[in-house]
């Protein structure tokens, strides 16, 4: 079976790709999918240490690319689940060493072996963002309920659009329902309504993402009694074609109705 | 209408609803790829077009991108003055 490669991208730095990645890709491992995520920010390398596998790099990306090592040896497994990969970034080169040919002949070699590919991709929309997207199926965009992250969101879209891999879905991260219910925040109904495409996720912020990045070990590998973890988990679900409702989230109750008010306005 | 509108509800919009208007208005400029100087040169211009023909209200013209989905257009609101036509050859 053909490999499904889906690229993590925002315009914006800092609003949780490389979290999401490594999360939805420990989701869809823990589904029984075999999965193999990227970095894709060459220079700036950070999934390894989200998957607390920064110990275990041997060869990378650019190795591979470049022909130092076969591809199969710069991948790093990550143990704790059987059908989970990471093929790391390089730290000590830049962007400039990678073109989209690249990415795709990489994917390409990939395929076959896969039913998923996640690429983290680089913030930004120069080379970093072009490579990455090179040889998406599907581009998932992720903002926050945040002014410069969705217009930059909103500029990615058109990109997207224009590149013709869209129309791409979208995630929204780090929602405050306390802050949402004071008006002091965009709702999720408005970044819909704003970059008009499709929602795939809401993802709450918690302080609980902090405490795995700092451990190394994603929020999704135990979800239970954490609506970030449920979060991640349900947007792997429905990347696997399911229909998962949005989360009522019953302990705060505001993000459910600001669910439900989605759901019923955005169907 | 939009101070009546204040009014009524007597309280200023939320912060959370100032920065989803700001953004309806920045992403229509930034998807058109028109900056809002180019705006204002395209509402003069429009309005030297119109005006040789016929008599408009200059100060009333409304020149905006509205959006709908992803589809941008361009809206010029010209009120006219009294309807009338401008005589020709008069």
């Amino acid at each position: 079976m053909a490999a499904r490669v889906f690229t993590v991208t925002s315009g914006k730095g800092g609003v949780g790709k490389t979290t999401l990645a490594a999360n939805l890709g420990v989701a869809l491992a823990m589904n029984g999918n075999r999965v193999i995520v990227i970095d894709a920010d060459v220079g700036l390398r950070n999934l390894d240490m989200m998957l607390g596998l920064e110990n275990r790099i041997v060869y990378d990306l650019v190795d591979a690319i470049e022909g130092r090592c076969r591809l199969r040896q710069a991948l790093v497994h990550d143990k704790r689940l059987s059908e989970l990969f990471l093929l790391p970034a390089a730290q000590t080169r830049d962007k400039s060493a990678v073109t989209p040919d690249d990415m795709v002949r990489i994917c390409d070699q990939l395929q076959g072996q896969y039913d998923y590919i996640l690429i983290d991709s680089p913030a930004g929309i120069e080379q970093g963002f072009r490579y990455a997207v090179a040889p998406a199926d599907e581009v998932l965009i992720v903002t926050n309920p945040e002014i410069a992250a969705v217009r930059d969101a909103d500029r990615v879209v058109g990109l997207i659009e224009a590149e013709e891999k869209g129309p791409a879905r979208l995630i929204v991260n780090r929602v405050r329902p306390d802050m949402v219910r004071r008006g002091e925040m965009l709702d999720i109904a408005d970044v819909v309504e704003l970059l008009a495409i499709d929602l795939v996720g809401i993802v709450p912020e918690e302080a609980d993402i902090l405490v795995s990045a700092n451990q190394g070990k994603p929020l999704a590998f135990s979800p239970d009694g954490c609506l970030a973890g449920q979060a991640f988990h349900n947007i792997a679900r429905r990347l696997q074609g399911e229909d998962v409702p949005f989360l009522t989230l019953r302990e705060q109750g505001v993000l459910g109705r600001i669910i439900s008010f989605v759901r019923s306005g955005g169907d | 209408m939009r101070i009546l509108e204040r009014l009524k509800r007597g309280r200023k919009p939320s912060s959370g609803k100032v920065a989803k208007e700001r953004l309806r208005l920045v992403l229509a400029h930034d998807r058109a790829h028109i900056s809002p100087g180019l705006l204002d040169t395209l509402k003069d211009e429009i309005i030297s077009v119109i005006s040789r023909h016929i008599d408009i209200d200059a100060d009333n013209v409304q020149v905006t991108i509205s959006q709908s989905a992803r589809e941008s257009r361009l809206v010029a609101d010209i009120p006219l003055l009294h309807g009338q036509r401008r005589r020709k050859g008069a």
